[in-house]
């Protein structure tokens, strides 16, 4: 760690309270009407407590003591005490539900505010973004970070609407004894050296702690959602040791911060005690001394014990803090995380096959190259197949096509105008893309096909008939109603590619995107799908242009034309036939099969089957 | 009456809205249960997961005895300096207040200890206790079989080892403990009011005994309602990590507005269950401070009463109204407490509810048998296997691979092929019939059932690779280490070697040490099936399933790929599913599924001009790879 970064932890640290005001800042900002409603009452409840010791202190001297003396019911009074009381009693609940409930209010809109709003930044990063942080650790900081952060929300008001005992309290200390007063005085020094001493230790613990939880998160939805790789390996064991060693990390980290906690509380108490014993043995002094009278002792004792509560009850806010301090900072790195796709004014053209052009695209991972001044363009209604090896590129090519990412040099056009230049959301209302591994959400099929689209059944029926999917879609219970889970749980890979897409036929997209995703189906229904396409632009009902990504032959015989890559670069381009006779990696990669077939056949030959 | 129907209203509305969610989260009319019993129930349950949580109690709950006498006596004891020895007779007693003012302040020292030790043991032993259920419940979740993992989305599930155990934190280390230290105050008051009362302190309970068991009935509707809670908060998890999961296809697709306001309701639906379980602990907190208020008020007007014909001194009555706070104040605690025992409850009840859930693929552990030696055969005995409440995916079964045969599985997609290497692979059990293990001289009928051996065993004579390829976020070489714990880089290396893929591995910009990222989506879907071949490879089972492991590779690749394994499978069992006929081709045996049955079977030679559905696939593939 540098020296730099060391200095601005310290100053951080140092800053917790001035950031915790400001975090209050923010909630009062946000929430005014119900802050003040919720302080309203908890300023109430405050009078009422007093008012409470009041009231019995009116019946003791007004019903009880003349009672006793005459022998008698004073009716009148004991009645008139009774239900001081009670109304006091009535009064002060009044102030409860207002300060609890609002205060409950409070928080919860405070959270709910902020996890849509952290949500919302989810949706709006770059996926280069999403890549580098692990999902577990993002559901961590719209999960609990957020919970974290306005947990001191709850016993704010409590603590505000207290401070009116306090100032009464200690208006009373001045005016009964300014000496004894100093006492009750010197009781938030105390405090503040305490809460100082409190934070210091307790909040990079506790910061060490939420890092900790969110690698909890981590790695629990990492391994989930590998389960099946654990399984198939049987590393069961390993899994839970690795969760075992995060757990235990945290467990460790929060007992740390509990150590802060477990003091803190019953120090914040012991101060006023403490307080209360020193101005018994001033008082003393005094009063032999004559300056004051005893009463006056007892009655600055008693206003120190009345500190104590809103003391108390600042010292749970103080000690929240902390953590909604180290919550915010949390929240707040997603919220002002950088990297937001620009978009430019320009509408969608309507209808009609697009024209694609790439201009000297580039594009690398971490300084990997991945593209290397790749020019390409596609002529509307053209369908292209996108060949070449594994890791050749193919995949980048089509994120780039769809907008997933900018490219690092060079532009993509679509009829000539730089994707960059489109609105928000422009994009995928022309271009649709069907990704190599099929993600459904966990919502009926309808719903996973038509998204945001008005789409009617005919419509959603007319994509699966389509996609090939209208048979087994059938065939299912419960028909376009049925739920699929978030990988498909119960689908074949096949069934589920289908519906990825007729997802992307729906929306008859003026380009369209195959990222061979047709791998898991079969090759006669990839057949009737491909034949579908043609006809549909035949027809007229499908004006794309199609760029697929493909191994099968028969899928690139469909194409008006091939683009074979290799390592980043446009290798070569043309016809099939034409490519098969002058390049030899695709010819290599597009006949393997046959050789391997011929092959086969040879040795079986040599050994004389 | 009135609140009866409503509260009957307020019910069926609460179920209405229960099964409208769990319709909602269940996809294939499944959901991981919660414990249902009632909440005490469960605590204790929840308690006894981990023996962290009572270790030690014991002293803890001493300390809390401590803690709670202290704050008694230290106001005691602050009146008793004020009474004689400032307010003594004859001026103030100097040595009276010296000795008064040291013991209390040595009370007060002694409180702040025992409370600080209390607070700390409590942290300790309830962390300890957490981190041991949390790894329990994450352990349980990979035990049960896929099916149960499916049932929820992943968030959901991770609300389960996170949130869900953080409630059961915030009840322990708020004070659920001192409960009973509470409980006990309650009856020690409850005496001593007794003996300066007797009249007044059954006036006193017969205020709070309705409280009581109005409180009982709101209880049970607080811990419905922080079920809710907890559930709604699962569902929000699911809800915002499915959008993580899933930012590919909300780009490519353009719907994040639609996705936005899906998290938007779920993040609302959170927020409403929130403030609807506050305003139940609302009122159950202020009838309490209500009731406080009518006792005050009682023991005046019946104090008066009693005293004026009496029974009672000015002092007892005095007594009586001093009292009575130190028995309302634990009660109050005690209702707070309790609220938070209900959000435990609910939280405790998706924890137990998961652990109790028996895994349905029983691992026989310890009591299992150990397959034969060697390359490994496989035998189905009328299998039957249906989801569950759904029709059969196969239907009866019966069929035998011998050790050593490479056998290539074909079909139409969803004619049972996922299925059979699901079963076969045990990652589920069949509905019906069974599955044994054979060896080559011990080929029929009586081979070791696949249930009887133990998981350690299984999963390392036979491995199966899925079809996603999915990787964890590491580097290429620890993914691949995965499947051979503490395999050396050349190890790792060699893997890839014997597969062909070094010339793949070096065009990597750090080779083995290349970081794949989430879900390994840093590389491409065919990337992933060869670092994810390479893992299955090099943990050398005796008996290899592939499921579809190489459908995104390019065709060279996979070629290299399958006359690699082929040398590299003589004399080990390999089960190939594969839409590339190709493989099939390669393959002793060809096994034709159709509608869950197994239809043809044979060398491919023999099946191919057998003009079956296996002549039809195959002509169809040939004819794609020639046009």
């Amino acid at each position: 760690m540098s020296t730099e970064s060391l200095q601005t932890a310290a100053r951080a640290q140092g800053s917790i309270l001035k950031r915790g005001l400001g975090l209050l800042g923010v909630a009062i900002r946000t929430e005014p009407r119900v802050f003040a409603a919720a302080v309203s009452g908890s300023a109430v409840y405050g009078i009422m407590t007093v008012g409470a010791a009041w009231a019995v202190g009116w019946a003791t001297d007004h019903a009880i003591l003349p009672a006793f003396r005459a022998g008698k019911v004073p009716v009148g009074a004991t009645w008139t005490a009774g239900l001081l009381i009670l109304g006091v009693a009535l009064a002060k609940v009044m102030g409860i539900i207002g300060r609890r409930l609002l205060a409950g209010v409070m928080q919860f809109r405070l959270q709910s505010r902020y996890r849509r709003a952290v949500s919302e930044r989810y949706l709006q990063l770059p996926l280069s973004w999403h890549r580098r942080h692990p999902t577990g650790q993002l559901l961590s900081n719209a999960g609990s970070d957020v919970d974290m952060t306005w947990q001191f929300i709850a016993p704010l008001p409590m603590s505000l609407g207290v401070l009116i005992m306090m100032v009464a309290a200690l208006v009373s200390m001045v005016l009964t004894d300014p000496v004894l007063a100093i006492i009750g005085f010197l009781l938030f020094p105390a405090i503040i050296v305490l809460n100082t001493v409190y934070q210091r230790y307790a909040s990079p613990r506790l910061a060490a702690a939420q890092e900790m939880r969110a690698g909890v998160a981590e790695i629990a939805h990492e391994s989930f959602d590998g389960g099946l790789v654990v399984k198939t390996l049987g590393r069961e064991d390993v899994e839970t040791g690795r969760f075992a060693a995060a757990a235990d990390r945290l467990r460790d980290a929060n007992i740390a911060a509990g150590r802060a906690r477990a003091f803190f509380d019953p120090a914040l108490e012991a101060v006023p005690n403490l307080g209360v014993l020193v101005a018994l043995l001033v008082g003393t002094s005094r009063v032999a001394s004559g300056a004051i009278q005893p009463g006056q002792v007892v009655q600055v004792a008693y206003l120190i014990t009345l500190l104590a509560f809103p003391l108390r009850a600042i010292g749970w806010v103080l000690g929240e803090l902390p953590r909604s301090v180290v919550g915010y900072g949390r929240v707040k790195a997603v919220l002002d995380a950088q990297g937001d796709m620009e978009y430019g004014p320009r509408q969608a053209p309507e209808g009609g096959a697009a024209d694609v052009r790439l201009d000297h695209v580039s594009f690398g991972y971490d300084g990997q190259a991945i593209l290397r001044g790749i020019d390409l363009s596609l002529r509307p209604g053209s369908t292209v197949a996108l060949v070449g090896p594994t890791g050749a590129g193919k995949s980048t090519l089509t994120s780039l096509l769809a907008r997933l990412a900018d490219p690092d040099g060079g532009v993509v056009r679509l009829d000539g105008t730089d994707l960059r230049e489109f609105a928000r959301g422009q994009i995928p209302a022309q271009v649709s893309l069907v990704p190599q591994q099929t993600f459904l959400f966990q919502d009926s099929i309808r719903d996973n096909i038509r998204l945001d689209r008005d789409a009617d059944d005919e419509q959603v029926w007319a994509a699966l008939r389509l996609a090939q999917a209208e048979r087994f879609v059938k065939r299912l219970p419960a028909g376009l109603d049925t739920v699929i889970g978030e990988r498909g749980a119960t689908l074949s890979g096949g069934q589920r590619q289908r519906l990825a897409l007729a997802r992307a036929l729906i929306r008859r997209p003026r380009l369209l995107i195959l990222d061979d995703c047709t791998a898991s189906v079969d090759p006669q229904v990839e057949a009737a799908i491909l034949g579908g396409l043609r006809d549909a632009a035949g027809e007229g009902t499908l004006a794309s242009t199609v760029l697929v990504v493909a191994y099968r032959k028969a899928t690139i015989a469909l194409a008006d034309e091939v683009v074979y890559v290799e390592h980043g670069r446009v290798v070569d381009r043309g016809p099939h036939t034409e490519l098969v006779e002058r390049c030899q990696g695709y010819r290599d990669l597009i006949t393997a099969y046959e050789r391997d077939h011929e092959e086969r056949d040879g040795e079986l030959q040599e050994v004389g089957i | 009456m009135s609140t009866a129907v409503a509260e009957r209203d307020d019910e069926v509305e609460d179920t209405g809205g229960l099964e409208a969610e769990d319709s909602a989260a269940a996809p294939a009319g499944y959901q991981l249960p919660e414990a249902l019993d009632g909440g005490y129930a469960v605590l204790r349950r929840g308690v006894r997961l981990a023996p962290a949580f009572t270790k030690g109690l014991g002293f803890t709950l001493t300390l809390a005895v401590i803690a709670t006498v202290g704050r008694v006596v230290i106001p005691l004891t602050v009146q008793q300096t004020l009474d004689h020895g400032i307010l003594a007779k004859g001026g103030p007693d100097y040595g009276e207040v010296r000795t008064m003012v040291a013991l209390s302040a040595l009370a007060v020292l002694i409180t702040a200890v025992s409370a600080y030790l209390m607070n700390y043991r409590l942290y300790t032993s309830s962390e300890r206790g957490l981190a041991e259920v949390r790894t329990k419940a994450f352990r349980h979740v990979h035990d049960l079989s896929l099916l149960h993992q499916q049932a929820e989305q992943r968030g959901a599930l991770v609300s389960r080892v996170t949130s869900d155990i953080d409630t059961v934190t915030v009840f322990i280390q708020q004070g659920g403990m001192q409960l009973f230290v509470a409980a006990a105050q309650v009856v020690v008051v409850t005496v001593v009011m007794a003996i300066f009362s007797w009249q007044l302190t059954i006036l006193v309970w017969v205020c709070f005994v309705p409280m009581f068991l109005v409180m009982r009935k709101i209880q049970g509707r607080t811990g419905r309602a922080y079920r809710k809670v907890r559930r709604r908060y699962g569902k929000m998890l699911g809800e915002v990590s499915e959008a993580l999961v899933g930012a590919d296809v909300l780009r490519a697709y353009g719907i994040e507005d639609r996705t936005g306001r899906r998290i938007g309701a779920a993040v609302e639906g959170t927020r409403d269950s929130q403030v609807r379980t506050q305003r139940l602990i609302v009122v159950t907190f202020s009838m309490g401070e209500l009731v406080a208020g009518l006792v005050n008020a009682a023991i005046v007007v019946v104090g008066v009463l009693l005293g004026v014909g009496g029974h009672l001194s000015a002092g007892d009555l005095a007594a009586m109204l001093f009292l009575v706070n130190l028995f309302i104040s634990p009660v109050q605690f005690a209702t707070e407490m309790l609220n938070e025992a209900q959000n435990a409850i609910a939280g405790w009840r998706r924890i137990v509810g998961l652990l109790e859930q028996p895994p349905d693929v029983v691992d026989p552990g310890s009591a299992g048998v150990a397959p034969p030696e060697g390359p490994l055969g496989v035998g189905f005995e009328e299998v039957v296997f249906a989801y569950p409440g759904g029709a059969p995916v196969l239907h009866s079964l019966t069929t035998q691979i011998s050790p050593r045969t490479r056998v290539a599985v074909v079909g139409e997609t969803g004619s049972g092929k996922t299925t059979f290497a699901k079963l076969l692979t045990r990652l589920m059990d069949p509905s019906s019939g069974r599955i044994v293990l054979t060896s080559g001289d011990n080929q029929h009928g009586n081979g070791v059932p696949l249930k009887d051996v133990d998981f350690e065993t299984l999963r390392s004579r036979m491995v199966m690779v899925p079809q996603d390829g999915f990787l964890f976020d590491m580097t290429v070489g620890d993914n691949v280490r995965y499947g051979k714990p503490g395999a050396s880089d050349a190890e790792v290396r060699r893997a890839f070697e014997d597969l062909s893929l070094t010339d793949w591995l070096d065009g990597l910009p750090e080779g083995l040490n290349t970081r794949v990222g989430q879900r390994g989506e840093s590389l491409s879907a065919g990337e992933r099936q060869l670092v994810a071949l390479a893992r299955a490879y090099i943990a050398d089972p005796d008996l290899l399933v592939l499921d579809e492991a190489t459908s995104a590779v390019d065709p060279a690749t996979e070629v290299r790929i399958t006359r690699a394994l082929d040398g590299l499978t003589r004399g080990r069992t390999s089960i190939a599913i594969a839409h590339r006929l190709s493989t099939a081709e390669a393959a002793d045996e060809v096994f034709v599924f159709d509608a869950g049955q197994i239809v043809e079977r044979g060398p491919h030679r023999d099946l191919v001009g057998a003009g079956g559905v296996y002549s039809g696939l195959y002509e169809s593939w040939a004819r794609q790879q020639s046009s």
